[in-house]
């Protein structure tokens, strides 16, 4: 039978050809990806495109550097970037805690950085192999809902959380990098011991558990609990979604309570843009970006904070701690949460 | 091995039927299943990395047998329920002269256009104890509600609720094909409505039933955006915080081969009740004919308007409130265009591929059933248990350093879907085949046509609309991935689902309701039209 020539055959023949066609497609969207010959950067971001797109938009415009982002949760990128090793097609990673810039430098995956770049904030927002630099901060906080519990009712410190009197009442987020960081930061200050009572405490006092920190900014708006252990920006971002939310931030007067985080920046090619980009965000005008429009701590001195921040302190400024300290500690903080069933 | 015993073993691979399966299905199912394995190379690789003994060390502690149990317990409970639903549902808009039943026909599919991410997060912002509910009910004195939206309770609502269209369907098309003639017979003989659909009608739906069941359960396993909203701790959650908190890739490797051999017995216990059984083959020589509710009508309606309420109505609204606060207050909305057409363009491709690699699996497995044949069809199941996650780390692994020309390209992200949900596309297609005669197919080779000829003219034809119904699923749910897409799409590739990701991640949610609004637009009439349509006009064979 001469079936290769049937007419009947032919809507299924075109159907076929489709397939073919949308297939062939394929490599010549790929080759339309492909980086230009141009100066350009690479940029993995863990921060998010509404935080850092308007500021790298303005670098592309402003130094005629083509720069291509890849935005996705830090832990995940930088778990990308441990599997590709050196074939990386990354110039920059813009991490949203220092932690898994930590880990990036322990695997030899950084550039280092000119002592220029590095000199521009306080010898604890930088990394002591000169590797990475941090690029913004924000602290951490006690976010509440004034229609149900009163400033002078909330703890003082992170030992006072574990009072029965709070029983139920607050949030935390055990498997945000911003609690592990601030618990790592407690266990280089006070000790292993410390931290794990302190662990044990909290979780005697049944807190809710939530996923992240704008969960629980949600939660104390509904009066699902009282108050939460936060980053203190994410209710001005649930202010501007709704004015009239009910809540407000609160410092505890405890110096390892008010912890400061780091967003950070580091390089891991020798493309030398990268090293500009990262020049870039801790110009004066890139740190004001992050004073006005993110609403956190710029790490340059001079630079005026947010309004109603309160400005750093010389000790938060200084050195309370080394950032390179706390991810170290993180490993065996991480291993004192799990036990502490917090994340259960 | 003396001759005799290769010929047995030859004999055995090639199965009951004594044929052998031709290389031309063998070669691309198995280059298929070869593609589907590459992230279990990959966790193998890095769950040993650091020795047996440190692999065991981190799979022997009580943390895992809990998370075993967690885990299991939320699958068995999410398919329980999502089951319950589908009969419930299904039966009532084929059995019964239900008030609006071709519209809850349709409603009850369509809870799948729903991001799991989405729907939780719905569910804890209406469902909480303090949710938009309680403040209906405030005035009444309810000054918070129980945790449901939370923990087991929540993650089973939030997974069954949006994955029963998996049960339903299948179930709804298998209802369509019985003959009522059996029925009749049951009750001629004198058994009750309950009793007949019992004794009868239940034994007949056990294939949609099981295939149903297992992909719901599969879902569960892989779940991660439903189960981290609603605070349920499962291997797949375990898996991401072993990622982010402790980078430590060689535990999270570890924790996935777990999940993995779940994921197997699973698998094989469903092969084991499913084996023997056949889908019914032949169309019904009439419509059955259905049953008068009567006073029962009420509560039915309550039911199934109840279900598309808390699944439609209640996302659309929350959705919808969120979407117009942030139009009044001028979000830009510019970039959704180009992101719904970069969805489109990355599912659909994923959708054809799907498609067109599970033809020859379904064929072999199907038409020349052996051991092996099934083996490679059960294996091909092994991707959509994973978390995202662990499939797209696995292609950055292997792309990165020895395709780097593949990587980060759209055919990468389009592998990452095939291997995330060829399962829906092989499953509809091998329940088409499996209820088309092979003796269409016998006949045409007896006239001297050839075995790809057959394929264009006999084969594809006859298996069209099952084929176009899993490309449909594989459209959807590929519309909706996360993870993966995050990692391995082009550079600057916006989707709708990374649209979302992004504002709903920084909870600006007057920004993400807008790509998820879309998202919904985009795959309901899809949905509708290929998928639900069909089974309701009784032309689905899947």
């Amino acid at each position: 039978m001469k079936n290769r020539k049937d007419p009947h055959r032919s809507p299924l023949r075109l159907q076929l050809a489709l397939v073919a066609a949308a297939l062939s497609f394929l490599p010549l969207i790929a080759a339309c990806s492909a980086p230009e010959p141009e100066a350009s950067v690479v940029v993995y971001s863990g921060r998010n495109k509404s935080l850092i797109g308007p500021l790298l938009e303005r670098f592309e415009s402003e130094k005629g550097i083509r720069t291509e982002v890849r935005y996705g949760g830090t832990a995940e990128l930088a778990a990308t970037l441990l599997e590709e090793g050196t074939a990386t097609p990354c110039d920059v990673f813009i991490a949203q805690d220092a932690a898994s810039l930590g880990e990036l430098s322990k695997a030899g995956m950084l550039k280092p950085l000119p002592a220029a770049v590095l000199g521009r904030v306080a010898p604890a927002f930088a990394s002591p192999q000169g590797d990475w630099v941090g690029i913004s901060g924000r602290a951490r906080v006690v976010v509440y809902n004034p229609e149900r519990i009163a400033e002078e009712e909330l703890p003082k410190s992170l030992e006072e959380v574990g009072d029965p009197r709070y029983r139920g009442r607050f949030g935390v987020a055990p498997a945000n990098a911003s609690f592990q960081a601030h618990m790592a930061y407690y266990r280089a200050v006070k000790g292993a011991d410390a931290l794990a009572a302190l662990l044990d405490a909290m979780v005697a006092n049944e807190p809710q558990r939530y996923p992240k920190n704008s969960a629980i900014v949600e939660a104390v708006i509904r009066g699902e609990v009282d108050f939460g252990l936060v980053n203190h920006y994410y209710l001005w971002r649930a202010l501007a979604e709704d004015p009239a939310a009910p809540g407000r931030n609160f410092t505890m007067p405890d110096p390892t309570a008010a912890f400061l985080n780091l967003a950070g920046a580091g390089v891991t090619s020798s493309n030398e843009a990268a090293v500009q980009l990262v020049e870039y965000l801790l110009a004066d005008d890139g740190q004001r970006y992050f004073a006005q429009r993110t609403y956190e701590y710029p790490l340059v001195a001079g630079i005026e904070p947010p309004v109603d921040l309160a400005p750093l302190t010389p000790e938060q400024l200084e050195n309370q701690i080394d950032f390179a300290r706390i991810a170290e500690e993180l490993e065996p903080t991480l291993e004192a949460i799990a036990a502490s069933g917090l994340l259960q | 091995m003396t001759g005799g015993g290769v010929a047995s073993i030859a004999g055995r691979l090639a199965g009951r039927r004594g044929r052998s399966a031709p290389p031309l299905w063998a070669i691309p199912a198995l280059a298929t299943v070869a593609l589907v394995l590459l992230p279990l190379i990959y966790l193998v690789l890095r769950a040993a990395q650091n020795g047996w003994r440190a692999y065991l060390g981190a799979i022997w502690t009580p943390l895992v047998g809990a998370l075993v149990l967690r885990t299991v317990a939320l699958a068995a409970g999410v398919v329980a329920l999502a089951v319950l639903l589908a009969l419930a549902v299904a039966w009532l808009v084929a059995r019964t002269d239900l008030p609006g039943r071709r519209l809850w026909a349709v409603l009850g599919a369509l809870p799948l256009v729903l991001p799991s991410y989405v729907a939780a997060l719905v569910l804890v912002t209406a469902l909480g104890p303090r949710g938009h509910l309680q403040q209906l009910l405030e005035p009444l004195g309810v000054e918070r509600l129980p945790a449901l939206a939370y923990g087991y309770p929540g993650a089973l609502l939030a997974l069954a609720l949006f994955t029963f269209p998996y049960v339903y369907l299948p179930v709804l098309a298998a209802l369509r094909d019985l003959d009522p003639a059996l029925e009749e017979s049951a009750r001629a003989l004198g058994a009750g409505p309950w009793r007949s659909f019992f004794t009868v009608v239940l034994p007949q739906l056990k294939p949609a039933l099981y295939g149903g069941g297992l992909i719901v359960a599969l879902y569960v396993f892989s779940d991660f955006g439903a189960v981290s909203i609603t605070r349920y701790n499962t291997f797949t959650l375990a898996i991401y915080n072993a990622y982010r908190g402790l980078f430590d890739r060689t535990t999270a490797a570890a924790l996935a081969t777990v999940l993995v051999l779940l994921t197997v017995v699973l698998i094989a216990a469903e092969g084991r009740l499913a084996a023997g059984l056949r889908p019914s083959r032949q169309r019904p020589s009439r419509p059955a004919p259905r049953l008068a509710l009567g006073a029962w009508r009420w509560p039915a309606l309550v039911l199934v308007g109840g279900l598309a309420l808390v699944t439609l109505g209640l996302p659309l609204a929350v959705l919808g409130f969120w979407g117009v606060r942030g139009l009044l207050r001028g979000d830009a909305v510019a970039g959704l265009l180009a992101a719904a057409g970069n969805s489109l363009v990355a599912a659909l491709v994923a959708a054809l591929a799907a498609v067109v690699l599970s033809l020859p699996i379904a064929i072999w497995s199907v038409r020349y059933r052996s051991r092996l044949a099934v083996f490679v069809e059960r294996l091909s199941y092994a991707g959509f248990a994973l978390p995202g996650l662990v499939i797209a780390l696995a292609l950055v692994f292997f792309a990165a350093r020895r395709l780097p020309a593949l990587y980060q390209t759209l055919p990468l992200l389009v592998l990452a879907y095939v291997i995330r949900f060829l399962p829906e596309a092989l499953s509809a297609t091998r329940g088409a085949l499996a209820q088309v005669t092979p003796a269409f197919e016998e006949a045409a080779r007896g006239l001297g046509r050839r075995p790809l000829a057959v394929l264009r003219t006999v084969t594809v034809p006859l298996v069209l609309p099952g084929m176009v119904a899993g490309g449909s699923l594989v459209f959807l749910t590929a519309m909706k991935e996360l993870p993966a897409t995050l990692l391995l799409r082009p550079i600057g590739f916006e989707t709708l689902a990374t649209e979302i990701w992004s504002y709903a991640s920084e909870a600006i949610y007057g920004q993400a309701a807008l790509p998820a609004l879309v998202l919904l637009a985009v795959t309901a009439p899809p949905l509708y039209l290929l998928t639900i349509r069909p089974v309701l006009a009784g032309r689905n064979g899947g």
